[in-house]
């Protein structure tokens, strides 16, 4: 084994990360890394790269012993990696970058003529045509990722990680950089490669590591894997255990909101969606497949460059997050922490929150009036705080979640988007999450609930659309929605890989 | 064409178009001489300035600078007053101190992750403040060494001046160019000011540039202040005020992106010599009140930043074609 992780463990306040992880790496193989979130797939990288400092187990590189402190430790020792986004510098010119701290010099004076050299020379090999003296962000990111790609095997040499480095590139793009990956293969690098779109891991690899909740589950040769059975171990599922439709059938009301054609370049294909009064439509998808996007285009928090959205009365304007909220419609973000609540303010002050501003600044809801309003549902989320008027920072995962539900309560919308809203709180938590899911459709609200938790899905959902690869693939109603259709209409392969071959 | 270029031609255009439009109206205006004292009066300005613009294009700022020119000036003044130092001593011990002391407010700045607008603000309120421990008066210097200093100047043809402390100025402006454009040290301040993340994983010393890139400043500053003291042959502790918000304009101006990562030191010379032709002009007229310099260089500000932005976006655009 050229890399190899024995028994890893990363533990962070609260949560075990990394749980003896094992993993091993061959000179010559690309060797993907997949996992949901949460499963452990960028602690390890981060171990391995000496971003973080282990708390167990060992790291041998060529059988021996290392221990990286830092990026750049790991770096001297053979480690490169490529992220997928800042890598590099781009007001700096594609020589300097790839130069940078290496430039040769002349009388004490950096040297152009050296360094364009030096920079011609690292770049031999990866088939690119450009100016080194050129900004590097006059360039794609294909390229600029190629160049991080070189700049990161001169230096090390010996493993090239690769994190996510595809994820904002076009098919064309891909198959560029996958050229260069398979050449530095051939060459006896050990390439780990990290990505969501399960085609290009496929198309690459020539092994597979799965990780789930910190803990290794397997490792196998790419060719010997289908796609359902690496979805099961990266979702935990086994299709034996299909559950079976939970959720009480009953009459879907009116349509009351129609997506045409709504979409954003490179975010999500263009999509028709139709929601009707008193419905929970469930979305599932793997990370980085298309969710979160389309909860982003319908909020306005990415502006679609595509489609309309429109109601009984007429056209709606949802091109900003104020705006979607003035049309009736609410978000409860995935990343609570950054994009949900505000942690130092109150109960009370993060409940009136969204009211407020659909209010306007200009007439503050009385103190008296947000306080009956945090009492109230505090009451009826049973939201376990000693009052109203403690930071939300300081509440449980679950309680955070139910405050952010209050938020959007208080609002009553017609549409409201839950991004994950069982991710990280307690199973106790959880189910009441769900029962409120059902109360709040029961009151005639509409939902699009985001989640990765088939299970979920399946117990809440009236209808389950399946998106992959950015694009909406399938609708399942009624009886067809089961855990184990969820997986197929996940796996089925998609149109990209031949598109980028 | 580089668009990180355009900057710098546009500041340049820019100068030559004002001081084409001066002599359009005071053909006198294109003479040796009032060149030469472009050059003598701008001088303390354009050596802080240089150091100013290595601070700016690491992302910093640098806030202390008018406040060393005015505790040097008092420095040398006392030194030379109460001790029989000669004053190239004098200068070094300066040099010395106020490069500790630009080192040190960069050390803070590494070391406790602030931002250098409130490290460099503690230090403008504490050099002001020693120099006012100092002495409260302005005193003047009567050095022979001095004098010589002050007269020493090469005739150009024209019977202009090109003083000793322009010349400092230039020979400045190139140190300048030389450190920010062909070092090692200059590319990493250019990193650092792109993305001090991404500079830091791509193995850039933070630490010691950023502190080297503030004793820099600070040794620019006492250089400049040891040009002031020799032009204005006195020290005084109210001198100065507000100098290091003329050098920000300087450098942006110049085309410096006032965030960091993008610009040249010879732009900065152009911004210095076209806020200077800006009072040359005031002073031909006569009759406009000086607060135009004020009115110009604040539009001046307005059209670098806006010319940055929208540079910025062609750039954007051009790279997704």
């Amino acid at each position: 084994m050229l890399l190899e992780a024995r028994g890893l463990l990363k533990r962070f306040p609260g949560t075990v990360a990394l749980d003896g992880v094992g993993f091993g790496l061959a000179a010559g193989e690309v060797h993907a890394l997949l996992g949901e979130n949460g499963a452990g797939k960028s602690t390890l990288i981060k171990c391995l790269t000496g971003a973080y400092r282990r708390d167990g187990g060992e790291i041998l590189l060529d059988g021996q012993p290392v221990d990286p402190r830092s990026t750049f430790e790991a770096q001297e020792l053979g480690i490169g990696t490529v992220y997928q986004e800042v890598n590099l510098l781009p007001n700096l010119t594609v020589a300097e970058n790839l130069t940078l701290g290496r430039q040769p010099r002349r009388l004490g004076l950096t040297s152009r003529r050296g360094m364009r050299a030096l920079a011609r020379e690292m770049l031999a090999g990866y088939g690119l045509d450009i100016d080194v003296e050129r900004d590097l962000g006059a360039y794609s990111v294909a390229v600029q990722q190629i160049v991080a790609i070189a700049r990161a095997v001169h230096l090390s040499g010996k493993v090239l990680i690769l994190d996510e480095p595809t994820a904002s590139l076009d098919a064309r793009e891909v198959a560029m950089l996958f050229e260069v990956v398979r050449r530095l293969r051939d060459r006896g690098l050990g390439i780990v490669f990290v990505s969501h779109f399960l085609d290009q891991v496929f198309a690459i690899s020539d092994r597979i590591t799965v990780l789930r909740n910190g803990r290794h589950i397997a490792t196998t040769e790419a060719a010997t894997l289908d796609r359902v059975r690496l979805i099961n171990l990266m979702l935990g599922r086994e299709l034996e255990q299909a559950t079976t439709h939970g959720r009480t059938a009953h009459d879907a009301g009116a349509e009351v909101l129609r997506a045409e054609g709504l979409g954003k370049r490179g975010r999500i294909a263009p999509f028709d969606l139709s929601v009707r009064a008193g419905e929970v439509i469930g979305m599932a998808g793997l990370l980085g497949s298309g969710r979160t996007e389309t909860a982003e285009v319908l909020f306005g928090a990415a502006a679609a460059d595509s489609g309309t959205v429109r109601d009984a009365k007429g056209p709606l304007d949802v091109s900003t997050p104020a705006r979607a909220i003035a049309s009736g419609f609410g978000f409860a973000p995935e990343d609570r922490k950054t994009d949900g609540i505000i942690g130092d303010l109150s109960v009370r002050e993060n409940i009136a929150l969204a009211l407020q501003a659909h209010r306007g600044w200009a007439r503050p809801i009385p103190r008296a009036e947000q306080r009956r309003l945090a009492e109230d549902f505090i009451r009826r989320l049973d939201i376990r705080t000693p009052g109203p008027e403690k930071p939300v920072g300081q509440l449980s995962g679950g309680n955070q979640q139910k405050v952010i539900l209050a938020r959007w309560l208080a609002m009553n919308p017609r549409f409201l988007i839950l991004d994950e809203p069982t991710r990280g709180i307690d199973v106790g938590a959880h189910a009441e999450v769900l029962r409120l899911i059902e109360e709040m459709v029961a009151g005639g609200m509409s939902l699009l609930v985001i989640s990765s938790e088939l299970e979920e899905l399946v117990a809440v959902s009236d209808r389950v659309i399946v998106v992959r690869d950015r694009s909406h693939v399938a609708e399942l109603t009624g009886q067809e929605i089961t855990t184990d259709a969820i997986v197929r209409a996940i796996a089925a392969p998609g149109a990209n890989l031949e598109a980028a071959e | 064409m580089n668009l990180r270029r355009l900057p710098l031609y546009a500041t340049i255009a820019i100068f030559v178009a004002a001081y084409l439009l001066c002599w359009l109206q005071f053909p006198n205006i294109l003479s040796t001489r009032v060149a030469g004292n472009l050059l003598t009066d701008n001088a303390y300005l354009g050596i802080a300035a240089v150091g100013m613009t290595i601070v700016i294009l690491s992302g910093g700022i640098d806030l202390s600078v008018g406040s060393v020119i005015a505790f040097a000036g008092v420095f040398i003044a006392v030194m030379l007053r109460d001790t029989g130092l000669h004053p190239l001593a004098v200068f070094a011990l300066l040099l010395i101190l106020t490069t500790a002391f630009g080192a040190a407010q960069g050390a803070l700045i590494h070391a406790l992750a602030m931002p250098a607008f409130i490290v460099t603000l503690a230090g403008m309120f504490l050099a002001r403040g020693i120099a006012y421990l100092l002495t409260l008066d302005s005193i003047p210097i009567d050095h022979p060494f001095f004098e010589s200093l002050q007269k020493a100047y090469w005739l150009m043809p024209g019977k202009g001046r090109l003083t000793l402390l322009g010349v400092l100025m230039l020979l400045s402006v190139l140190g300048g160019m030389l450190l920010a454009h062909r070092t090692r040290f200059g590319t990493n301040v250019f990193a650092i000011g792109g993305g001090e993340g991404t500079a830091r994983m791509m193995g850039v010393p933070i630490g010691r540039t950023t502190i080297l890139i503030y004793a820099f400043s600070g040794f620019m500053a006492g250089l400049a202040g040891i040009v002031f003291a020799i032009y204005t042959a006195a020290g005084y502790p109210l001198a100065t005020v507000g100098v290091e918000l003329n050098a920000i304009a300087a450098v942006v101006i110049g085309g410096t992106l006032l965030s960091g990562g993008s610009g040249t030191v010879l732009g900065t010379l152009f911004g210095v010599l076209t806020m200077g032709l800006i009072q040359t002009y005031i002073v031909f007229d006569g009759t406009l009140s000086s607060w135009w310099t004020k009115i110009v260089i604040g539009l001046l500000l307005f059209l670098f930043i806006v010319l940055q932005k929208g540079l910025l976006k062609v750039g954007l655009s051009r790279r997704t074609a």
